[in-house]
């Protein structure tokens, strides 16, 4: 067998205090196989007593060099790397993905497609949320949430499956639109859900929100004060719960999300309570959004029509040579896309979900960098839990929502 | 460009010397690598940018001078802008001075960039590297490092491959 080496104080000399040094705290090592670090984190604790002095995050045991792998595939092939970034937020992953492409090449998205992305988008929002919330949950010791959500989710589920043909690894929207067009089943399907799902939300929260148990280990715990969390660039729920409001679907409308009316949930308190308040509110705004983006859901194309960057559909390839032509050179070659750099940015559960994508005139990307929420929101971690005690450290960490695949990519 | 991004592009320019270009209606101002410090202090504390949303870098291999462009995308949230920093370096082994002290967020993105890239930030404090293990050769992200693969074992050659894989063994 290989040695295995020992952590040493050494490694770590400059981050804990001089007290670990004489042996006067713990360093205690949690995770990266700990249950309520949701995924493989590995946290150094530097402990006296029950008292955290000292908190090291360890990252990156799922790191897959995706940005990597990404420069080295054309712009439709590099999307399904997407999905597998943050597993929770697989379609967000691809808006975000497809609509910097987008603004790459300069291609638009017929109305219908839009709006497609849109409920879905918002679906996934809502099962990301209902993930977070079960966990959670069982890392506070209320085990039936995590049954409970996840049989909601498993509905969202569902209706990925109807439209994609996957649960969760979808690659659905596309750069010029959506793979293809949903089935006749899909508009019972999310009606179905519509009407279930408030009475379903009105559950947790009566299990939940007013549980005395739960509140006693929620309130004034991890509080994250505004600049602090400016300062690290959190976004998302957890800057919202810390009083800033900043959504992107407000500030910054794409989708048309202009047209809808929603609100965007903002609290001061900047606790764990108020983290799950703000996220429990989002779930019926975006549901919200998705009845109102079904009402009126247009009829029309789901893509775009430019030839140069959307293949045909499979109809035309057999009557046009021309079809045929773009087929076989989006396929093998791909498109070019200009020696320029963009950001685009989208508001994914967890916070902004930027795109940095820069093009040298190849079919390839030179650089995508992925600016993943997760990362931002995990790097102030240390920062909330000094002082506090090792179980209040399991209902912040729960509370800051991470995807470990979001953060190592 | 919109309109009240003007004045700030037009103070970078006149406080740094910073030319900009525009693509897509969005703005990227090239910083000198030892002016960054300022010009973001100057952005977070007159021009209301409150959040570094991304620090990121691009390697522009083969071409050297600049090989590199460390990227700070700013947001203002009480204004609704936003306004890219490219701060071009030179050579194979860049330095950079650390933003930790203006933005916190260059905590972990520096120590990103420097696992990535090997891109130095001078008064970090804790320059480690942070996705990949201590002991990794080499920069993933740079355009001369190999994209990397594991060769497939079957029976016939597992013994082969085993015996150069690059893991601990017995």
């Amino acid at each position: 067998m290989a040695q295995i080496e020992e952590v040493s104080v050494d490694q770590y000399k400059h981050l804990v205090s001089e007290r670990a040094l004489t042996g006067e705290t713990m360093l205690l090592n949690m995770g990266p196989q700990h249950p309520s670090t949701h995924g493989v984190l590995r946290l150094l604790l530097e402990l006296d007593g029950e008292i955290i002095i000292n908190c090291i995050p360890d990252i990156g045991f799922l790191h897959t060099g995706i940005e990597k792998n990404m420069e080295a595939k054309t712009y439709q092939k590099a999307e399904v790397m997407t999905d597998r970034l943050d597993y929770m937020n697989t379609m967000g992953n691809n808006l975000s993905y497809c609509m910097a492409v987008e603004k790459l090449v300069d291609l638009d998205v017929p109305a219908r497609a839009q709006s497609l992305r849109v409920i879905l988008v918002e679906l996934q929002r809502i099962a990301s949320h209902l993930v977070w919330l079960g966990t959670s949950g069982l890392d506070l010791a209320a085990m039936s949430m995590f049954l409970y959500c996840f049989r909601e989710r498993e509905q969202i589920l569902d209706i990925f499956e109807l439209v994609s043909g996957q649960r969760m690894m979808t690659t659905f929207i596309r750069p010029g639109g959506v793979w293809r067009d949903v089935p006749v089943e899909f508009e019972a399907a999310v009606r179905d859900f519509i009407k279930i799902f408030p009475k379903r939300v009105d559950e947790y929260e009566r299990l939940l929100t007013k549980n005395p148990l739960f509140i006693d280990r929620m309130v004034g715990i991890g509080i994250l004060s505004k600049e602090t969390a400016l300062s690290y660039g959190v976004t998302g729920p957890m800057l919202r719960a810390s009083g800033v409001d900043w959504d992107l679907r407000k500030a910054r409308p794409y989708l048309g999300y202009e047209q809808y009316d929603f609100d965007v949930p903002v609290l001061t308190e900047g606790d764990t309570y108020a983290r799950y308040l703000v996220r429990i509110q989002e779930m019926r705004e975006s549901l919200k959004i998705v009845e109102q983006a079904l009402n009126k859901l247009p009829m029309g194309p789901v893509r775009s029509a430019n030839r140069k960057f959307v293949p045909p559909p499979r109809s035309e390839i057999g009557v046009s040579m021309e079809s045929l032509i773009h087929h076989f050179k989006l396929w093998t070659e791909g498109f070019p896309a200009p020696k320029a750099s963009i950001y685009s940015a989208v508001e994914s559960p967890r916070g902004e979900l930027g795109v940095l994508l820069e093009g040298d005139g190849s079919p390839k990307p030179m650089r995508v960098h992925m600016r993943t929420p997760s990362f931002d929101n995990l790097a102030v971690l240390p920062e909330i839990v000094k002082g506090r005690l090792v179980a209040d450290l399991v209902a912040i960490l729960s509370s800051t929502d991470i995807v470990l695949g979001d953060i190592d990519r | 460009m919109e309109k009240s991004l003007e004045p700030i592009v037009k103070d970078l320019n006149g406080k740094f010397g910073a030319e900009h270009e525009e693509f897509r209606n969005e703005v990227h101002c090239f910083i000198k690598p030892e002016q960054i410090v300022e010009a973001l202090t100057l952005l977070r504390d007159k021009h209301q940018f409150e959040l570094l949303s991304a620090l990121t870098a691009v390697d522009y291999y083969p071409q050297t001078s600049p090989r590199f462009h460390v990227i700070y995308q700013l947001t203002s949230i009480a204004k609704n802008l936003s306004v890219q920093l490219r701060v071009p370096v030179e050579g194979d082994n860049p330095k950079v001075p650390t933003v930790t002290s203006i933005y916190k967020t260059g905590m972990w993105r520096e120590r990103e960039l420097l696992d990535m890239f090997g891109i130095e930030f001078e008064g970090h404090p804790d320059p480690r590297r942070i996705l990949l293990p201590e002991d990794t050769e080499g920069y993933p992200l740079r355009r001369d490092f190999p994209l990397g693969y594991e060769e497939p074992q079957f029976s016939f050659n597992y013994e082969e491959i085993d015996l150069r894989k690059p893991y601990a063994k017995e």
